[in-house]
């Protein structure tokens, strides 16, 4: 009997220990969580990150911007700027960051998207600091800037980053000032071929804040969302007179081109068709929620503007 | 199966409640065809539309109704009647009132095309071959050769349970392949490929629909040819054999017409949920299950809900739209759920 109740007692201390042991552990788990998450929005002024993991490629930008290219050990799956960010170890991206390679560079500092919470709580746990990057406007953008300047001990270099970047869009801004405001349609992606599958710019996020600085209207600003996808008649009936498709990749042969400008043929009644004013623009930096706004924001006002904007 | 108490109902009999299912369908469809194009997300003036002293270029009114919204509606009632009607097939050939025109994996093979076309294609040096609608066809073609390969013995009648299995598992299979694409791809194509398996009737011109339109009628001709054999076969492939009907030949005749269709209708506007497997049932309440009369039946009553559920899609938030998809699956499913419910 009582060798029975041993072994019983035996495996109820165990579980009483485990289930003791447990909360704590979570509770510690929860509060480096906590600071992690903190830390995304306010960075503290410890010690600046020497080894640093960028699964956000426009954030990666940003590192280098500030000088802190050479502190970067490890980048996303999708980062190819700059070129430095090519010979670095890859470690997944948002889906399927690589937790044990991430780990295996010993990185002091990781930078995740904010979505990404399971990830930023594993970290957490190793003791790791976590900075969350969170989309949004040209004012996050240059706050996530300064933030990734300030973890990695090039403030003074981040903040000269914004500066020329803020004196940039401004630029952009005066020198479109008093020109006619275009309503524009900024379009993000197509099917190839046809008029299929158009997404555009809706009324909120860096692009639509660019276009408005541009010296351009959106068309679709009404519309309180990143992107949006615009039936034909509702691309017909918003009668943009200036059409943008903005493409990541590299600019296509002539013909492709051409071939690809005149889809747009099939809405005759949109201004922008009528008066060839359908413009296809190619280079990453287009869409980079990154140090090269000021880059987009040129281009876009050249394209916009093109008597006051060379 | 009610079926069996009366596949044959006497020719005269037949004909008028062939006539009066053709007209009485045929003015639903007709009106929905008619109508749909009238409303949308702003208002337009019809007599504006057809004033041909302002130029094409220039009626912005014209041009709403006939580049964005007759090709529309053209495609919705396309899709509507060639997914039904594969569906009523489907249900008949495999002998299972679950049966969809996407049960045997066509649809997921056209997905993955079309997924691997989005993915790649634009990057790719593929250029003008880089098209949705062919990619997805293609990959209709291999999926249909697969299961076919995979079910049928020369000279002998196709075991349903066989095709079933391995329609089932060829969906899982080519899904398994198109996750992995998503997740290959990066943020913006893996949300495009999403769209792009919600479906979309927003073709923006005839081109694409007169493309479909040669595979739509051949299907629709040969499901037209086969509704007696299919009545027999619902009842029993043993008594069907016995009253004469050529069991191999008719299951591989369904089989490649409804493919057909199927193929024709996703590659045109992607895989659009439900229309396959609650017209067909909603036909049979109504009319019962002869399927010479089913058949036609739901494909005309397929064309009209399609339009009808793209309408919905393209007003009730605008000018944000709802995928049809989307659309088709919330009028048809709890639809659907009620009929589950109600037999059992």
């Amino acid at each position: 009997m009582a060798a029975r109740q041993a072994k019983l007692i035996g495996p109820v201390v165990v579980a009483l220990l485990v289930w003791g042991a447990n909360p704590v552990a979570s509770v510690e788990a929860r509060a480096d969580q906590q600071t992690a998450r903190r830390e995304g929005s306010q960075p503290t002024t410890t010690a600046p990150a020497r080894r640093v993991v960028s699964l956000v490629p426009n954030v990666t930008e940003m590192l280098f911007a500030v000088g802190a290219g050479s502190q970067v050990v490890g980048v996303s799956s999708y980062d190819d700027f700059p070129a430095e960010t090519k010979a670095l170890p890859r470690v997944g991206a948002l889906l399927d960051p690589d937790t044990e390679r991430i780990l295996s560079l010993r990185p002091d500092l990781v930078i995740v998207y904010g979505s990404q919470g399971e990830v930023e709580g594993q970290f957490a746990r190793a003791g790791i600091h976590v900075y969350a990057y969170r989309h949004g406007g040209v004012d996050s953008i240059l706050q996530a800037i300064r933030d990734v300047a300030r973890l990695t001990g090039h403030q003074s270099d981040g903040d000269r980053v914004i500066r020329d970047l803020r004196t940039r869009l401004e630029a952009v801004r005066m020198r479109v000032r008093g020109e006619p405001r275009l309503r524009t349609m900024l379009v993000i992606g197509r099917d190839v071929g046809t008029l299929r599958g158009v997404y555009v710019s809706g009324g909120v996020g860096f692009l639509h804040e660019l276009l408005d600085l541009a010296g351009g209207d959106d068309a679709f600003g009404d519309i309180k969302r990143e992107a949006t996808q615009p039936s034909n008649e509702t691309m017909i009936v918003r009668a943009p007179q200036v059409i943008m498709e903005l493409h990541p990749g590299e600019q296509p042969p002539a013909a492709t081109l051409q071939k690809e400008r005149a889809v747009w043929n099939m809405l005759a009644s949109v201004p922008a068709v009528r008066n060839g004013r359908v413009h296809l623009l190619y280079g990453g930096y287009l869409l980079a929620a990154g140090p090269r706004i000021g880059l987009a924001a040129e281009a876009l006002a050249r394209v916009l503007h093109p008597d006051s904007v060379k | 199966m009610r079926a069996s108490a009366h596949p044959h109902t006497r020719g005269g009999d037949l004909r008028v409640r062939f006539m009066s299912v053709v007209l009485g369908y045929g003015a639903l469809a007709l009106a929905a065809c008619t109508l749909a194009p009238l409303a949308g997300s702003t208002h337009i003036s019809l007599a504006r539309v057809f004033d041909r002293s302002i130029p094409f270029a220039d009626n912005v009114d014209a041009q709403i109704f006939f580049v964005a919204r007759m090709p529309r509606v053209l495609t919705g009632a396309i899709v509507g009647a060639t997914l039904a009607s594969a569906g009523v097939v489907m249900q008949a050939l495999l002998g299972n009132p679950l049966a969809t025109p996407f049960t045997l994996g066509v649809s997921t093979g056209s997905a993955l095309g079309a997924v691997l076309v989005i993915t790649f294609g634009s990057s790719a040096a593929a250029g003008a071959l880089a098209s949705v609608p062919l990619a997805s066809l293609a990959g209709a073609v291999v999926a249909s050769a697969i299961v076919y390969v995979l079910a049928t013995r020369p000279g002998r009648p196709i075991s349903t349970m066989v095709l079933l299995l391995a329609g089932v598992t060829l969906n899982a299979f080519f899904s398994a392949l198109i996750l992995f694409v998503q997740y290959a791809a990066d943020f913006t194509q893996a949300y495009r490929t999403i769209r792009w398996l919600m479906g979309d009737l927003d073709v923006g011109s005839f081109t694409p629909i007169l493309a479909a339109l040669p595979m739509v009628l051949a299907a629709l001709a040969i499901f037209a040819f086969l509704t007696r054999s299919l009545n027999l076969l619902s009842v029993g492939a043993d008594t069907a054999a016995t009253r004469g009907v050529d069991i191999g030949w008719t299951q591989r005749l369904a089989f490649f017409s409804a493919s057909l269709a199927t193929a024709a209708a996703v590659s045109l506007a992607g895989p659009i949920g439900f229309v396959g497997i609650v017209v067909p049932h909603l036909v049979r309440l109504m009319v019962g299950v002869d399927h010479r009369i089913v058949l036609p039946a739901s494909a005309l009553f397929g064309a009209a809900f399609l339009v009808a559920c793209d309408l919905i899609a393209r007003t009730v938030l605008a000018p944000i739209e709802v995928p049809v998809g989307v659309v088709t699956a919330m009028v048809g499913g709890p639809f659907f759920l009620w009929l589950l419910v109600r037999r059992s």
